[in-house]
């Protein structure tokens, strides 16, 4: 049944029970076979579990938007331009929330990308040990406050701070949001990027060295690009993380879905047209309560995408130092 | 032929801009650095004045000077301790599975894959799972009845939001004891196999010790993850709210993060002040789970040397 790594145990029974002292509590109760298996069975059982929740989301998630998709087409709700799932007339068009998820997620990708690259090379390369020992934790801790945290910061403090610059700027917008989530996921980017310029062997800067390269040569040059496959897994990794983040942008982008690539405008995310439905007290069945499974599934299935794309690229491209 | 000519880009020149790429890569990381210095700095500004004694033993109030946060400390408290017990069996299980038990055939293959992938599913799509399959068990109304004496369905009790964080953490805490599991040499298990340990002897006796302060380490940060988790529990329905403290896994409940929402996305500047006091609360709980965590990791490093 199990794959046997090392060579199992043969030699332990018997003998040692003729002999005196430490030796004889060693021989082997008659239950050890039975247990051993059924330990292994339990075992087992515990990693099949998320077979079981992978399946249940998929099944929830269908089994739920079937009835929504049986009063609005599937062609109409993927192609429809139109979010106003409340008002008469209504209308179910998921592009517009798309299109909010898009912009929050384009800002943060092109605020993260060079911030957290930046981060993860100075990390990898230039610091010393014992800067890497302050500045890791530091990011570590950016990386687990909570997501109510960073949306109270973006209302309070980064929103006001752009209105000052940007006076035209409303209360809620894109911007804010996107720059929050930004900051959200810089160690995310940072700290896989750096573990992927780390596994890059010292031969190879020492070849470039030799070469008469500068240090900034040699990061650019010849780590990063060595270690792209694993950045690049950082970068869609990340993107997944701000397509999926909920509370930032249910407090600072609003809930004006509408089509548009401009991020000073407010607009609706799917996530927080799933956290407004559910806020508010929308009765079983209805097709607005139905409609949230609907943009969940989308959501989904898109964040499923970009997670296997992620999957696929440190596998496809990894390459291997040892 | 000038020799500049052939090499344009003196040392002089490379250097300059070495010098300049090594201010910006500083300046990035000076970026995230004073991001949490300033979050950090706002909120104490904000909401240390409000935060005294009272604000820990009251319960939510329209008033923002007698608003407290006993239901959400408590509800919280509740939700991380059934989380825990939930989690960390499994997940401890399922990682040994994987890195012990487990043949490197397709079924190994796909539950990696989808333990990758489940780590990285929103976690307001575990709300939903958790909404449907929890709160509602599949059914219209949550009106409960007992069933082998247990209440079902669970409805918007701590039971359920338990559980529904125990899914969405599941994933991180099993990647990180594999990768603790990993970490541990195996010359240790050739020992222990050698002197005719069983497989689970060896894991127990041997390589669960080891490998203790990385999985401790995610234990930690599994945890602290659930306790900042507000979307799955909003989805699912947790009250806004509660006035009182669960005394049943049954009972409705607040949770710190949700609270800190509900004050937060209400005009009245003053219970912006309010959500900075219970912001600092959250964040002084999860900053000593970190600096255990901290703890943990150089104490498991000086053991290795």
């Amino acid at each position: 049944m199990f794959h046997k790594n090392h060579a199992e145990p043969s030699g332990a029974r018997g003998q040692s029970s003729a002999r005196e002292g430490r030796l004889a509590s060693f021989r082997p109760s008659r239950w050890r076979a039975p247990k051993e298996l059924l330990l292994g069975y339990g075992l087992q059982l515990s990693a099949t579990i998320s077979i079981l929740v992978s399946f249940g989301i998929l099944f929830v998630l269908v089994k739920e938007s079937l009835p929504f998709f049986e009063l609005v087409s599937p062609w109409d709700f993927f192609t429809g331009a139109n979010w106003s799932p409340l008002l008469e007339p209504r209308s179910f068009g998921i592009l517009p929330l798309i299109g909010g998820t898009l912009v929050v997620t384009g800002v943060a990708t092109l605020v993260v990308i060079p911030v957290g690259s930046l981060t993860g090379i100075f990390l990898s390369e230039y610091a010393s040990k014992r800067s890497r020992k302050i500045f890791k934790p530091v990011l570590e801790v950016l990386a687990g406050v909570p997501t109510v945290v960073y949306g109270y910061f973006a209302i309070t403090v980064v929103t006001p701070a752009l209105r000052t610059v940007l006076p035209d700027l409303g209360v809620y917008n894109a911007l804010s949001a996107g720059l929050v989530v930004a900051i959200m996921i810089i160690p995310t980017v940072a700290s896989l990027s750096d573990d992927a310029m780390r596994s890059v062997p010292n031969s190879l800067r020492e070849a470039a060295y030799g070469l008469g390269a500068t240090q900034r040569e040699v990061s650019l040059g010849v780590v990063f690009p060595s270690a792209l496959s694993g950045i690049l897994a950082a970068y869609v990794l990340a993107i997944g993380r701000a397509l999926g983040e909920t509370m930032i942008v249910t407090m600072a982008a609003g809930a004006t879905p509408q089509l548009t690539l401009d991020p000073t405008e407010s607009v609706q995310t799917m996530t927080g047209y799933i956290v407004q439905v559910s806020l508010g007290d929308t009765p079983v069945g209805t097709p607005e309560y139905l409609s949230i499974f609907a943009v969940g599934l989308t959501l989904f299935v898109l964040t499923l995408g970009i997670n296997l794309f992620s999957f696929w690229i440190r596998h496809r491209y990894r390459q291997a130092y040892s | 032929m000038k020799r500049s000519e052939l090499f344009p880009d003196m040392l002089e020149k490379r250097h300059k801009r070495d010098r300049l790429f090594y201010s910006l890569t500083v300046g990035a990381l000076w970026i995230g650095v004073v991001a949490l210095f300033v979050l950090i700095a706002g909120v104490l500004w904000e909401g240390l004045p409000w935060l005294d004694w009272n604000f820990l033993q009251e319960f939510p109030s329209r008033k923002p000077e007698k608003a407290g946060f006993k239901a959400a400390f408590w509800g919280s408290i509740w939700v991380i301790a059934l989380t825990t017990m939930f989690t960390v069996p499994i997940g401890v299980a399922g990682a040994i599975y994987l890195e012990e038990y487990s043949a490197n055939n397709r079924f190994h293959k796909v539950i990696e894959l989808l333990i990758a992938n489940l780590a990285g599913v929103p976690s307001i799509i575990y709300g939903m799972l958790g909404l449907i399959v929890f709160v509602r068990m599949f059914q219209e109304t949550t009106d409960p009845h007992t069933f082998f004496g247990i209440q079902v369905p669970f409805g918007r009790s701590v039971l359920a939001g338990a559980l529904t964080l125990s899914l969405l953490v599941l994933p991180v805490l099993t990647i990180t004891s594999r990768e603790a599991l990993r970490a541990v040499p195996d010359s240790l298990r050739q020992a222990a196999f050698g002197l005719g340990a069983t497989r689970w002897q060896c894991t127990r006796y041997h390589v669960l010790p080891a490998a203790a302060p990385g999985i401790m380490t995610g234990v930690v940060l599994a945890i602290s993850r659930a306790l900042g988790e507000t979307a799955p529990l909003i989805m699912m329905g947790a009250l806004t709210y509660v006035a009182f403290t669960p005394s049943s896994v049954y009972d409705s409940f607040t949770v710190m993060p949700i609270q800190i929402f509900n004050w937060a996305s209400r005009p009245q500047t003053d219970f912006h002040n309010v959500a900075a006091a219970g912001i600092i609360v959250l964040l002084a709980v999860l900053l000593s789970m970190n600096a255990l965590v901290v703890v943990l990791r150089n104490r498991a490093e000086k053991r290795r040397l």
